[in-house]
């Protein structure tokens, strides 16, 4: 098994930064809008960029919910791996609400499939954006794609891109590795 | 750990420590699932589950139902009383017959102890006993020590008392084998006719003073006296199975310390608890039900997810 290092934590850094720059452009003062991290992995990106949202751009009070997709997914039965469900903690009500989703790696595009049907049942909301750090593009099964990436990347299907969280691997690092 | 160790829950006997916490763990999610605005996920959209009720249940097939609906399975109900069971078919051609229409689990309640257990042998599906005659009935011991592990924090190291008609009742047997399995200690209570010869052999003790079995337990739980499978007379009369069987408030305050009192349903007001107590704060007979939708959305769940393609 092979990896190397895609992004570096101060190139992460520039492009949280960019992220959120872009988050403020389209929802100002986030009064209107709500952010969702997509467990497991997407919640680590979501609570980063609330701190940054707030701590780095003033602003006031950033609504963050975790959604978990297990029961959603349309793999169930047909993967060899059973997937443990995680929290789901939406606080708030989404109903005629901006939701962004926050993901760590968009690939196939079926688990935002199934937060998409997911969060039909905490309501309506107005819109749905998806921001994500890293995007593989040409490997989608489905027509999604992000309104916010961090990072472009074309990988093969046998490469696995790996992101670790100093809260979570102790270094904030984005990894492709080949196994 | 994300599997059970078992394809068919028939009973709490033939299940692990690591299984009932994988179903809590995943029950959990589901009582989360089931108080949001939306209470349904679509995780059985392509299962079909066949309720097949020998004996009359209102609670258990309606938690089931509800929980099976929760999931988005398909579910096709069938009651013995109104069936080709009175024709004189055999337990196995009735389920056969069922199964050929594509049904990927049964849940069963049958007055045979051991049902379950028969059917699995010679069936595919996957197969979840809702009370099997005397025997078990796992998923009612399964929402009990949900239930206490909810109100209490854990259920490792906790007193519990089942009172009543142990000699009859499932939901005992089923109770002692989960409770021991995650480490309380367990007593029965009740008249000594009602208590079957051998029951020490499950390492719980025998108490027949009901005041002493109170005043050791964190929870009791009052089971209904049995009175359709009993062929004699166990005791006396109704009233004096109260005087010396029955919780009332009084009861209830002359103790030294907050019990919790627990019930399976149905309750028979006035002869195993008084209605004073079964409505107050230290019953959680209702949490019970509601935990039992969410305890058999992961029980269905999970054994949903080793079926085959």
């Amino acid at each position: 098994m092979s990896q190397k290092v895609l992004l570096t934590a101060t190139e992460i850094h520039i492009i949280l930064n960019r992220l959120a720059c872009q988050l403020i452009e389209n929802h100002t003062d986030f009064k209107e809008t709500v952010i969702i991290g997509i467990q497991p992995r997407g919640v680590f990106l979501a609570e980063r960029m609330k701190q940054l949202l707030i701590n780095e751009y003033g602003i006031e009070d950033i609504k963050l919910g975790r959604l978990d997709i297990t029961f959603y997914r349309d793999d169930f039965r047909r993967s060899e791996k059973i997937l443990a469900a995680n929290t789901t903690q939406i606080d708030f009500v989404v109903e005629n609400k901006k939701v962004v989703f926050i993901d760590d790696v968009l690939y196939t595009g079926r688990s935002i499939n199934a937060a998409l049907t997911a969060l039909q049942s905490f309501g309506r909301p107005q819109e749905v954006e998806l921001l994500c750090l890293i995007d593989r593009r040409f490997s989608r099964h489905l027509p999604i794609q992000p309104d916010y990436k961090g990072r472009q990347v074309d990988a093969i299907n046998d490469q696995k891109v790996k992101v670790c969280w100093t809260e979570n691997e102790g270094e904030d690092t984005v990894y492709l590795v080949k196994s | 750990m994300s599997e059970l160790s078992v394809n068919h829950l028939l009973g709490i006997k033939y299940i692990t420590e690591a299984d009932i916490e994988l179903i809590f763990k995943t029950a959990d999610h589901f009582k989360e699932v089931i108080n949001r605005p939306i209470k349904k996920v679509p995780s059985l959209r392509d299962i079909t589950i066949a309720n097949l009720f020998f004996e009359n249940s209102t609670r258990t097939k309606l938690s089931f139902e509800l929980a099976e609906k929760r999931l988005s399975a398909d579910v096709i109900n069938f009651s013995a009383a109104a069936s080709s069971v009175k024709k004189g078919e055999t337990l196995i051609d009735t389920v056969n017959n069922i199964l050929s229409m594509k049904v990927d689990m049964v849940v069963m309640r049958h007055p045979n102890p051991g049902a379950g257990v028969f059917l699995s042998k010679h069936i595919d599906a996957s197969i979840v006993n809702a009370g099997d005659g005397a025997h078990e009935h796992p998923t009612q011991a399964l929402l009990d020590s949900y239930s206490i592990r909810e109100r209490l924090g854990d259920v490792a190291g906790k007193n519990v008392v089942i009172v009543g008609d142990i000699l009859h009742s499932r939901v005992a047997l089923s109770n002692i084998y989960a409770l021991k399995l995650q480490g309380a200690n367990v007593k029965v209570c009740g008249p000594k006719t009602l208590i079957p010869k051998h029951i020490k052999s499950l390492g719980v003790e025998v108490e027949l003073d009901l005041r002493k079995a109170l005043e050791w337990c964190d929870v009791a739980n009052m089971l209904r006296v049995q009175n359709e499978r009993m062929d004699i007379s166990y005791f006396p009369s109704t009233r004096e199975y109260t005087q010396q069987y029955g919780v009332d408030k009084t009861l209830l305050d002359s103790l030294d310390k907050e019990i919790v009192i627990m019930h399976p349903g149905p309750i028979n007001r006035g002869v195993e608890i008084t209605s004073d107590v079964a409505d107050s704060d230290h019953a959680i007979i209702l949490d019970q039900v509601q935990n039992g939708v969410a305890v058999r959305m992961a029980v269905i769940y999970l054994l949903a997810s080793k079926i085959k393609q």
